[in-house]
C-alpha cells in the first residue's frame, strides 16, 4: 500500500470515528436521559424512535445566525470554537482499538494524551474572556480553576498505571494489562474516571456552566455553528474519556476472542461507561464550587499519591 | 535544506514573532494569548529536533498550566478589552538593550561555531531522559525539588494572615 493511501485511510478513518461517534453518544444522551425521567425522549425524526434528532439539530444550527456580541474581541471569539474542538481530534488520533488498530502509535501516548488534554482551559479563557460577559468570565474563571484543580488527580491516575505497565505507549499499556489489575489499579481507575469527569465539565462537575446561575457560562454569547461546536466538543469529551479510562484501566481490547473481536470489545466497553457518564447527569446535583474544590485536593488528590506509593510498592515486590 | 530545517526556521519565526507580539501589543489579554502561541512554536521546536518528552512536558506544564495561571490572574483583576492607553512601556531603551544582547549573542554563537558540522544526539526518548536524570542529574534534580518546596511553603505563608507577620497593630 503506497504512503498517501495508507495516510489517507487513518485520516479518514478518525474522522469518521469524529463525527460519528459523537452523535451517538448525544442520541443515547436524549434517549436514556428521557427514560431515566419517564419521558420517551424525541420521537419524530427519521421516524423509528427519532433516531435522526441529531443530524436534525446539525442542520438547525447551521441555519442559525452567527451572531458576535458588539464589544467581543471578534478574532478570539472566533477562534475559541475551534480551539476547544482541536485536542480531542489529536487525542483520538492515538487511542488503540484493537491489537494493531490505532491511527497513530507514539511511545508516549499517554504523555501526548494528557498534554494535549491540557489545551483545553486555553479555550476556556478565551471564550469567557472574548465574549465580553459578565457570566462568561466567571464561568471560564470557574472553569480554569476546576480544569488546572483536576488536572493534578488525572495525571497522576495515569501515572499509576504507566508505572504499572512500565511503558508510556497506549498500545504497550493494554498489553501489560492483567485482569487482577482490575483490583490493584482500582482506586486510581476511580480517580482517572471522576477526575476526566470535571475535565469535560459534565454534570455533576458543571459548576462552570451553571445553566441556572450563569445562563451558560463561557458559552452564553455563542450561536449557531460555533455553539454547535462547543456541544460536539462536550460529547467528544465523552467519548474521550470513556476511552482512555478503558484504554487505561478497563484492559481495552482484553476479551473473548480477542485477536478478531477485539476492536468491538473496546467499542463496548466505551459504550458502557459513556452511559455511566449520562447516568451521573441524570442522577447527582451539581456540586457546589468549595465542594467541588474540596473534593479534588482533599480526597482525589492523596488517593492518588496513595495508589502511586501503593502501585511502587507491589511493582519492586514482584 | 531539508525539511527539518524549514520546519525550525519556520517554527523559529513563529515563537520569536509571537514573542515580540507579546511585549507589543497594546491588548492586555492577547498578550497572554501570543504567549500561547509562542511558547506552543517552541514546544514545536523541541518535537523537530527529537526531544519528544521535552515537547509534551513543554505543552503540559507551560501552554496548560502556567499561561493558564497569568491568565487567570489577570482576568481576576483587570482585563479590559480592546487597547490599554495606559500601559507603561519605555521602549527606547528597551528596544536598544534587547536588540545589542541579541545581535551580541548572534555575533559570539556565529564566530564560536562558524560552519562546523555536530552529529545529531540520539532523540530524548523518555527513557533516555528518565536515565539522564535520575542518574547522572539526581542531585541537582533534588535541590532543585527543595527550591521549589521552599517557594511553595513561602507562598502559603505570605497568602494566609493568620499563620504570616504579625499585623501593624498587634506590634
Amino acid at each position: 500500500m503506497p504512503l498517501w493511501l495508507d495516510l489517507l485511510i487513518r485520516v479518514a478513518a478518525v474522522m469518521a470515528g469524529f463525527l460519528v461517534l459523537p452523535l451517538v453518544i448525544g442520541q443515547a444522551e436524549h434517549k436514556v436521559m428521557a427514560h431515566m425521567q419517564g419521558r420517551v425522549g424525541p420521537m419524530y425524526a427519521g421516524a423509528f424512535h427519532g433516531w435522526a434528532q441529531l443530524i436534525a439539530d446539525g442542520v438547525k444550527f447551521v441555519q442559525k445566525e452567527d451572531i458576535t456580541p458588539r464589544d467581543a474581541d471578534r478574532t478570539v471569539f472566533r477562534l475559541a470554537p475551534i480551539v476547544a474542538l482541536f485536542p480531542y481530534l489529536v487525542v483520538i488520533l492515538t487511542i488503540p482499538l484493537g491489537p494493531g488498530l490505532v491511527a497513530q502509535s507514539l511511545d508516549i501516548g499517554l504523555f501526548l494524551v494528557l498534554a494535549v488534554l491540557g489545551i483545553g482551559v486555553v479555550a476556556v479563557l478565551m471564550s469567557a474572556w472574548a465574549s465580553a460577559n459578565k457570566y462568561s468570565l466567571l464561568g471560564g474563571v470557574r472553569g480554569a480553576a476546576q480544569l488546572l484543580a483536576y488536572e493534578l488527580p488525572l495525571v497522576l491516575a495515569a501515572a499509576s498505571v504507566a508505572m504499572a505497565a512500565g511503558t508510556l505507549s497506549l498500545p504497550g499499556i493494554v498489553e501489560a494489562w492483567r485482569p487482577w489489575w482490575l483490583i490493584w489499579q482500582a482506586p486510581a481507575a476511580f480517580i482517572f474516571f471522576i477526575a476526566g469527569l470535571a475535565e469535560i465539565r459534565r454534570p455533576p462537575f458543571d459548576m462552570p456552566i451553571a445553566d441556572s446561575e450563569l445562563v451558560f457560562g463561557y458559552m452564553t454569547e455563542y450561536t449557531g455553528l460555533r455553539f454547535a461546536f462547543f456541544l460536539l466538543a462536550e460529547y467528544v469529551g465523552i467519548v474521550v474519556i470513556a476511552a482512555l479510562t478503558t484504554v487505561l484501566f478497563l484492559g481495552g481490547w482484553h476479551g473473548p476472542f480477542e485477536e478478531q473481536l477485539g476492536w468491538l470489545w473496546t467499542l463496548l466497553k466505551i459504550f458502557a461507561l459513556s452511559f455511566v457518564i449520562i447516568w451521573f447527569r441524570v442522577s447527582y446535583p451539581r456540586l457546589r464550587e468549595d465542594q467541588l474544590q474540596r473534593l479534588c485536593w482533599l480526597i482525589l488528590v492523596p488517593l492518588a499519591l496513595a495508589q502511586l506509593v501503593l502501585t511502587a510498592a507491589v511493582k519492586s515486590l514482584l | 535544506m531539508t525539511v527539518a530545517d524549514v520546519l525550525l526556521l519556520a517554527l523559529g519565526a513563529i515563537a520569536v514573532g509571537s514573542g515580540a507580539l507579546v511585549v507589543t501589543s497594546t491588548h492586555l489579554v492577547r498578550s497572554g494569548f501570543y504567549l500561547v502561541v509562542s511558547l506552543g512554536a517552541i514546544a514545536g521546536l523541541y518535537l523537530v529536533l527529537g526531544a519528544e518528552l521535552v515537547a509534551w512536558v513543554q505543552v503540559l506544564v507551560y501552554v496548560g498550566a502556567v499561561v493558564v495561571l497569568l491568565l487567570f490572574a489577570v482576568m481576576l483583576t483587570r482585563a479590559p478589552i480592546g487597547p490599554s492607553a495606559d500601559l507603561d512601556r519605555p521602549a527606547l531603551p528597551a528596544a536598544v538593550i534587547g536588540a545589542g544582547v541579541g545581535l551580541g549573542l548572534t555575533a559570539l554563537f556565529v564566530d564560536a561555531f562558524r560552519w562546523t558540522r555536530f552529529p545529531s544526539p540520539d532523540p530524548g526518548t523518555a527513557e533516555r531522559l528518565g536515565e539522564q536524570i535520575f542518574g547522572a542529574w539526581v542531585l541537582p534534580f533534588e535541590v532543585l525539588s527543595i527550591l521549589l518546596l521552599s517557594a511553595l511553603v513561602g507562598a502559603i505563608v505570605l497568602s494566609r494572615p493568620d499563620i504570616g507577620a504579625r499585623k501593624a497593630e498587634d506590634a
